[in-house]
């Protein structure tokens, strides 16, 4: 299987309800992350990396944001004659929840995907980051001779509605699938990552407008399991799912290691992103940093531990802010203390505020609002 | 046929910078990075596009790899335009044979036929080795007004520094009166910054007698604009206050690196409505561990701090170890500092390998003799031994072996 017969289609919408305080104007795919990108690069590059050259990234509703993020698809070399990047909106904006719905949106872009040269059919969510070869998994496939091919992780189950928990051999041939049973074990769940024939998915897709199938998960994949070779992918190396507000925090947080942040951002596969054209940071007398994900533009005089800035955040003297996440402009006044908040973009803390979350509840700020 | 453009910029871009050594080895000067994620080139590349001016033809002679990469199609700059946009001039075969640039003038001379193309009314003639932020569209309308032949952007030098640079003496109105190159007991502190300023109709007139005259060295600042005056154009001197730096030397590339953390210097790059552009790598964020200190510096993305920085430039993808420590110099991209060496009054260029316990350059004030002190610089690519040493004003080209001093 060759990487460029392989379509990419992204949700953008992907479990935006899960964090709605920071979907509430914007997709899933544009919500900021790791200082300096935003959720959907990393599947983005992910499938460019690999050699994949025609995109779709389907969206639902919100999604300013993410155009001015993707725009022509030109930082992820995607602006092409010959295939590139397509958004693919609404017909109809009553019909789409923006949440679940995968049937629906399918069914919807069916035009495009008839009509893209590709033979394969890669669909991914945006609220999981990891950083995987898609080649691999294209070999996989074949090796198999799959039908379906679901990437999987090992670990505890997020807490998001229909999410496939499957029991396979050792060759990786699922036996069964769970959808989003209750346990608090170690289990092998879908991240939402599926590979399969172009003809199979239009076939499926055919099948359940006729039928009215609701559910991608229960009418397609637990449905067909004994009608269809069914694999699971396990992905190894760094995988994070957002599934609430904290598991968004704890994620970023998981970058402040070395070792979590050497296999996400590695050489051999960049992980591409819009460009800004800030200045680099500007670490001024008396500041004291450590521990953390620092972005272009920042000029930092005060105290900064274990946090993770955007780009363009301004840190005044003597402030203290420890264990925060601080998108895009933020500025943090003279003297003021910050201990786990999540600040969105362009948000202004006048001098000598202090405002101060916990680990399990971190403070949300929205966007541009000044206290 | 392309569009009429009122004006149109020309940047010489062609010069080795022989001062500045090993950094200029294997690139143009305008390719030598600076202030952590620039190269020279950006800053007149963006004051033209900040200006207005979307036409801009890069003259490059010298070692041009690396230069016509880094500008590529001209998107950083928003320069990729189906009218107009970026063009790189090398010299080319002619049918009466083929020619080097002889000289800046000569330079533009080869380019009158892409210049016609574009019909401009006015050329503005920029240099490809100064750092500064200056709006090209006042000098033009500065021009415009004074129905001038030539205007030459001027700067107020304090009087010890002005034997270094082109004078000029200027009357009320600001028409250039009479002009001074580098003389020893300077009568006027108005410097040339070397930017220029014609209306092209006469521009080309002087560039075609300029070529006939055998005796002409084919230089903008020694022959043609020399020549204007005395044939009596109307030559006005564009008064420009602001942050101005040639940097054609190690010294003045490493101070006017170091002026970024210097808030009287009065150069801002952190400016959004005058942002200065540039290809940005790809590459992470910068990762500050528990062990850093960062005091006074500038650091770009990519980058792993683990030791001391202080005073310095970083630019991007730099690794400093644990108990490494940085001090008053400016690391290029890709460079390993290992642990426990120090690097001090330094410009170490791209990729280089400083090795664990390694001293690179000297405190100035620990120095025994100061006029034998300098910037030390290490060439790009340099592996510096574990525990070795390279001396004030040392520059390196080729690794150093363990336990080593140059």
């Amino acid at each position: 299987m060759r990487a460029n017969d392989v379509l990419g289609l992204i949700y953008s919408n992907s479990h935006d309800a899960c964090i709605s305080e920071l979907t509430a104007r914007r997709t899933m795919g544009s919500v900021p992350f790791g200082g300096r990108y935003r959720l959907i690069d990393f599947v983005l590059s992910g499938f460019v990396n690999c050699g994949m050259s025609k995109v779709g990234v389907i969206t639902n509703r919100n999604f300013r944001s993410l155009m001015d993020h993707l725009g022509s698809g030109r930082p992820w070399d995607l602006s092409r004659k010959r295939d590139g990047l397509f958004m693919l909106p609404p017909f109809n904006l009553g019909e789409a929840d923006g949440n679940g719905d995968r049937i629906g949106s399918l069914n919807r872009i069916m035009d495009f995907i008839s009509g893209s040269s590709q033979e394969y059919i890669l669909i991914c969510d945006t609220n999981t980051i990891y950083n995987m070869d898609f080649s691999e998994l294209f070999d996989f496939h074949t090796q198999r001779g799959a039908d379906i091919t679901v990437v999987t992780k090992y670990g505890k189950l997020p807490g998001l509605k229909n999410t496939m928990v499957f029991d396979c051999d050792e060759n990786g041939l699922v036996k069964s699938v769970a959808i989003s049973p209750k346990t608090d074990n170690e289990v092998l769940y879908s991240i939402n990552t599926i590979l399969m024939r172009k003809s199979l998915l239009e076939r499926l897709i055919g099948d359940a407008e006729s039928f009215s199938y609701e559910s991608f998960e229960k009418s397609i994949i637990q449905k067909n399991l004994s009608r269809f070779n069914i694999c699971c992918f396990k992905l190894s190396g760094f995988c994070g799912t957002v599934d609430s507000l904290v598991s968004y925090f704890n994620i970023n947080m998981e970058l402040l290691s070395l070792k979590v942040k050497r296999n996400l951002f590695n050489e051999d596969r960049p992980i591409f992103t819009k460009i800004r054209n800030d200045m680099p940071v500007i670490y001024g007398l008396g500041c004291k940093v450590s521990d953390s994900l620092i972005s272009d533009g920042c000029i930092i005089e005060g105290t900064v531990e274990r946090c993770v800035l955007s780009r363009g955040v301004r840190i005044g003297k003597g402030a203290v802010v420890k264990n925060c996440i601080l998108m895009q402009d933020t500025y943090v006044g003279d003297n003021c203390e910050l201990s786990y908040v999540i600040t969105d973009k362009s948000v202004v803390i006048t001098p000598q505020k202090a405002l101060r979350g916990v680990k399990t509840y971190p403070i949300y700020i929205g966007k541009s609002i000044i206290i | 046929m392309p569009k009429k453009n009122e004006c149109i910029a020309m940047l010489l871009a062609g010069g080795q910078g022989s001062r500045l050594g090993v950094l200029t080895n294997n690139i143009a000067k305008p390719a030598v990075p600076y202030g952590g994620k620039y190269r020279i080139i950006d800053f007149p590349l963006s004051n033209c596009v900040n200006s207005g001016i979307y036409t801009v033809g890069i003259l490059t002679q010298y070692q041009p790899l690396e230069l016509n990469d880094y500008i590529g199609n001209g998107h950083p700059w928003d320069l990729d335009r189906a009218q107009g946009g970026v063009h790189i001039l090398s010299p080319y075969q002619q049918i009466k044979g083929t020619q080097w640039y002889k000289g800046t003038a000569n330079a533009i001379y080869q380019n009158i036929n892409f210049i016609e193309r574009y019909s401009p009314e006015y050329v503005a003639i920029l240099s490809g080795d100064h750092i500064y932020k200056m709006d090209y569209s006042k000098m033009l309308q500065y021009h415009k007004d004074k129905d001038a032949a030539c205007t030459i952007a001027m700067l107020e030098v304090p009087w010890e520094e002005a034997s270094r640079f082109g004078l000029m003496f200027v009357d009320e109105d600001g028409a250039i009166t009479d002009f001074e190159e580098k003389p020893k007991n300077p009568r006027s502190n108005k410097a040339s910054m070397g930017v220029y300023m014609f209306t092209w109709e006469k521009l080309r007139r002087y560039l075609i007698e300029d070529e006939k005259r055998e005796d002409s060295s084919n230089d903008f600042g020694k022959d043609v604009i020399p020549y204007m005056h005395k044939a009596g154009e109307k030559m006005y001197a564009f008064p420009f206050s602001g942050y101005w730096k040639d940097v054609g030397t190690i010294d003045s590339l490493w101070e006017a690196n170091l002026d970024l953390l210097n808030p009287k210097a009065n150069i801002d790059l952190s400016d959004s409505s005058w942002k200065i552009y540039g290809r940005s790598p790809v590459t992470s964020p910068q990762y500050v561990s528990n062990d850093a200190v960062l005091q006074n510096s500038i650091v770009a993305e990519g980058c792993t701090i683990e030791g001391s920085i202080e005073y310095s430039i970083l630019f991007s993808n730099v690794n400093v170890e644990k108990g490494a420590v940085v001090e008053y110099s400016i690391v290029m991209p890709g460079t390993t500092i290992k642990s426990g060496a120090v690097v001090q009054y330094a410009i170490v260029a791209e990729n280089a390998v400083i090795g664990r316990d390694a001293l690179i350059g000297e405190n100035p004030q620990k120095t025994g003799d100061i006029k034998e002190w300098g910037v030390t610089v290490v060439g790009n690519g340099v592996k510096v031994g574990d525990k070795a040493r390279v001396k004030a004003k040392s520059m390196i080209s080729d690794d150093v072996k363990e336990g080593d001093a140059v």
